[in-house]
């Protein structure tokens, strides 16, 4: 009868499943989000905040640019734009999830449903035949959004404890982290993989070079990703845009 | 500058990110640009973060550019999130045993 209602057995049966393939994502959530929660430690947030944004949030690069922004004390429009910017990609599969969602689905789903796209747990929904279904997510999310936010918490309290080379070795797990999505579309495509090299030398040179480099760290990559997609959409528009191009970037 | 205000500003503005695509796109996106923009922006954006962001981040500027070099070697032969991390973590480590 109700496709969609949580008392269908296979809908249970289906969130058992979600919950067990959010088991490896949770593990590694732990190790990622301890270096998050290091950098929010270096930015004067304590466990609890540190807690709050990541079970808020469930984003890497964007908490990570939000903590850049609290670091410098930023104004409250610019913590916004440097938030929207390093979470942009969510938008991107926000996108390619709504095609393939039922329009028999209850709506409010979709409220549920969009506060866990992340890049895994988005990933594994997407890698799944046909409509999405709902409870396969919550399962999931369930299980791997907790250790998000605890694995935060843990890196704010012991990135005090934890020996300065250990710290040192955490802090970059984060940068491993985003390397791993943008380092395989790159070797698939050739444009990608020159962008990524144009990114680097013009954040580099913007680090270095006067004036530009007095602007915040937030405002630095707000500018650089505005002006280097959009001139790389005017001269390699994009030929057709589907949910399986989207689905290959994770 | 209120920590609290922060952190209520990046939780609706992430939230808003994720659910006015799912909630507003009933068809597929048309415009090219946009489109094009879209795709492009999460590469830019994580390269434009990650250097030379990596570098500055260890205790040594030598085992940054070890852990950008072993990251981009270890993902492009397509191991997965966090088995990169981790790499870039114990290369940190080992080294700095030597540096520092």
């Amino acid at each position: 009868m109700d496709t969609y209602s949580i008392h269908n057995e296979n809908n249970m049966e289906t969130f058992r499943n979600g919950m067990k393939d959010g088991i490896p994502i949770a593990l590694g959530y732990l190790a990622v989000s301890f270096s998050l929660g290091i950098a929010a430690k270096n930015v004067g947030l304590t466990p609890f905040q540190g807690f709050l944004v990541s079970i808020l949030c469930n984003a890497s690069a964007g908490e990570y640019a939000g903590f850049t922004s609290i670091g410098a004390m930023a104004a409250y429009l610019e913590i916004a734009l440097a938030t929207l910017v390093a979470n942009v990609r969510y938008m991107l599969m926000s996108c390619a999830m709504s095609q393939r969602l039922d329009s028999k689905m209850p709506f409010f789903h979709r409220f549920i449903m969009a506060f866990h796209v992340t890049d895994e747990l988005f990933g594994i929904a997407i890698a799944r035949p046909g409509y999405l279904n709902p409870y396969y997510s919550y399962g999931a999310a369930l299980i791997a959004s907790p250790a998000w936010g605890i694995g935060t918490m843990l890196g704010v309290i012991a990135g005090n404890m934890l020996p300065v080379r250990l710290v040192s070795a955490f802090s970059v797990a984060l940068y491993g982290m985003f390397l791993a999505v943008i380092i395989p579309p790159a070797r698939k495509s050739r444009i990608v993989a020159g962008l990524i090299i144009i990114s680097f030398v013009l954040s580099y040179l913007a680090a270095t070079v006067p004036v530009v480099r007095e602007l915040s760290e937030g405002t630095r990559t707000i500018i650089l990703t505005v002006v280097i997609a959009s001139v790389a959409a005017i001269i390699f528009p994009v030929p057709n845009f589907d949910n399986k191009e989207v689905a290959e970037d994770e | 500058m209120n920590n609290y205000i922060y952190i209520l500003i990046m939780a609706v503005v992430t939230y808003a990110i994720r659910v006015l695509p799912l909630t507003l796109i009933k068809g597929q996106i048309k415009n090219r640009f946009l489109q094009s923009f879209l795709y492009y922006v999460p590469y830019v954006t994580l390269a434009v973060m990650t250097f030379p962001a990596i570098v500055n981040a260890t205790q040594s500027t030598v085992s940054g550019i070890a852990a950008l070099v072993i990251g981009i070697v270890v993902a492009w032969f397509g191991f997965d999130l966090f088995k990169t991390a981790v790499s870039c973590c114990l290369i940190v480590l080992i080294l700095e045993m030597f540096l520092c």
